[in-house]
């Protein structure tokens, strides 16, 4: 069995003590490693030696540990969830490392994204860009029944596709802009595409990408990188269409 | 005004301005090469075709062209002092996936255009490169009538190899920012989707290259002496 083979690696971590703290790379060395361990696991046994040694563990984001979530957020050799198509951090497994492998572990970096300790940052700014459109106010009674508003379903695939963002940040992380068009994209996106959204489409999209602008997120130049880091495969169509929607805007 | 200071607003104006000059660019070329003899007269017989149009045509016609060259670099500069500010800090390792070479250079091959674009109307348009081949002040015969001399002008400064180089450098530079540009334009516009989206950036490659190919062609020609005055 291969459980048996293990795997000593060099990790060399971003270590930020708090938002003001410079920061610095410091390293480690990761022993005992299987292939199926998963990333996060990974660091786990990286933090039990650093406990036991009186150190100060490396502190990461993470919750659900089966890639739905969207809380673990780190750039693994300068990747987004470390580059494996449509894969959060903690669905990465170490079978994509080789034994004695230097890895550069570094949190998400865009000025919207202050770090507040180690590998965590402060996502909060895409909440803001929520707030400020990323819903219907309508009023719609009680609950209505199942097909009383008939939508085809390639239209519900679409406004599907697009909900599949789970919010980490990937995309900005992976942006040479720092840019959220990838996730504001999406979320104007899912609610333009169905009737229950189209009514408050304009003044969405508008609020939605001024915020967005406000947060300190750069501006779109079209290199697609969102579109690679994304762990969901949102594509960039609905960033065309978020244009779309807003040249509706402009115009009506 | 959302068009003007809005995120996508801005990138709308640099993606029509843009491309507009991509169309000017085309029909430039496409005049242009009636230097290689398709019109009767070639390219002295095609300049005084633009020039014989009425005045308020042609000064219309730069003001536009100006104005879309202002817009473009304005907020080109704008976006991109912005852009640059939205990831303060860069990665110790850098792993780009679909970015290019010619997309993250946008600036930089812009500006050399920009340079480019001054130099290339110093040298053929208000013709103070090389004063003594300026073909407003060398008259030649054309269908009964005495006119510029472009093609002397244009084969005496690519005779040259440093203004050949020049040339063929910008148009390299040319290449690069299209072979971005074009498919940025779709993509801003709202214009593409996940399926045309790949065939866009193929497309406006491809287009990028025949620019280059074409423009490229007259300065190398002439220089390596199959093109004559």
């Amino acid at each position: 069995m291969s459980d048996h083979k293990t795997m000593t690696l060099t990790l060399i971590v971003w270590r930020q003590k708090k938002a003001n703290d410079p920061g610095k790379f410091e390293t480690y060395t990761a022993k005992n490693i299987t292939e199926h361990h998963s990333f996060l696991e990974m660091l786990d046994c990286v933090n039990e030696d650093l406990i036991h040694t009186g150190k100060d563990p490396i502190v990461f984001d993470h919750d659900c540990r089966e890639g739905i979530c969207g809380m673990c957020s780190q750039v693994i050799n300068g990747a987004p969830h470390g580059g494996q198509d449509r894969t959060t951090v903690c669905q990465l497994h170490m079978r994509k490392f080789k034994d004695g492998d230097t890895i550069y572990i570094e949190p998400w970096r865009a000025r919207a994204f202050p770090i507040i300790r180690d590998l965590i940052v402060d996502r909060s700014a895409l909440d803001k860009i929520i707030q400020a459109g990323g819903y219907t106010s309508c009023h719609t009674g009680g609950v209505a029944d199942g097909n009383a508003i008939l939508i085809p379903k390639p239209v519900a695939d679409e406004a599907m596709d697009a909900a599949e963002c789970v919010g980490c940040g990937a995309c900005v992380a992976g942006c040479p802009n720092g840019s959220a068009m990838l996730f504001t994209g999406a979320k104007v996106s899912q609610l333009a595409i169905l009737p229950q959204g189209k009514g408050e489409a304009a003044t969405r999209v508008k609020n939605m990408t001024n915020t967005m602008t406000e947060c300190g997120f750069g501006n779109c130049s079209n290199h697609y990188e969102c579109m690679a880091a994304c762990p969901k495969g949102i594509n960039v169509k609905f960033i065309a269409r978020m244009n779309r929607e807003f040249i509706k805007a402009l115009i009506v | 005004m959302q068009l003007t200071s809005s995120s996508i607003g801005r990138k709308i104006l640099m993606a029509i301005t843009g491309q507009a000059m991509v169309l000017f660019a085309v029909v430039h070329l496409l005049g242009n090469s009636s230097i290689f003899g398709w019109l009767n007269g070639g390219i002295n017989a095609y300049a005084e075709h633009l020039h014989s149009m009425p005045l308020p045509i042609i000064i219309g016609f730069r003001l536009a062209l100006l104005a879309m060259v202002c817009v473009h670099i304005w907020f080109g500069i704008q976006l991109t002092i912005e852009n640059r500010g939205g990831r303060p800090q860069q990665y110790a390792v850098k792993s780009t996936q679909k970015a290019t070479f010619a997309s993250e250079n946008m600036i930089w091959t812009g500006s050399l255009l920009a340079l480019f674009l001054v130099y290339h109307l110093a040298h053929f348009t208000f013709q103070v490169v090389n004063p003594e081949t300026a073909a407003l002040k060398n008259l030649v015969p054309l269908h009964n009538e005495m006119v510029p001399n472009v093609l002397g002008m244009v084969v005496a400064g690519f005779k040259n190899f440093f203004v050949s180089f020049i040339y063929a450098g910008a148009m390299v530079a040319l290449f690069l920012h299209l072979s971005h540009g074009i498919q940025s334009f779709f993509q801003t516009m709202g214009w593409s989707c996940d399926k045309s989206q790949p065939i866009l950036v193929k497309l406006g490659t491809l287009v990028a290259l025949g620019l280059f190919l074409g423009y490229a062609t007259i300065p190398l020609t002439i220089f390596a002496g199959i093109l004559k005055g």
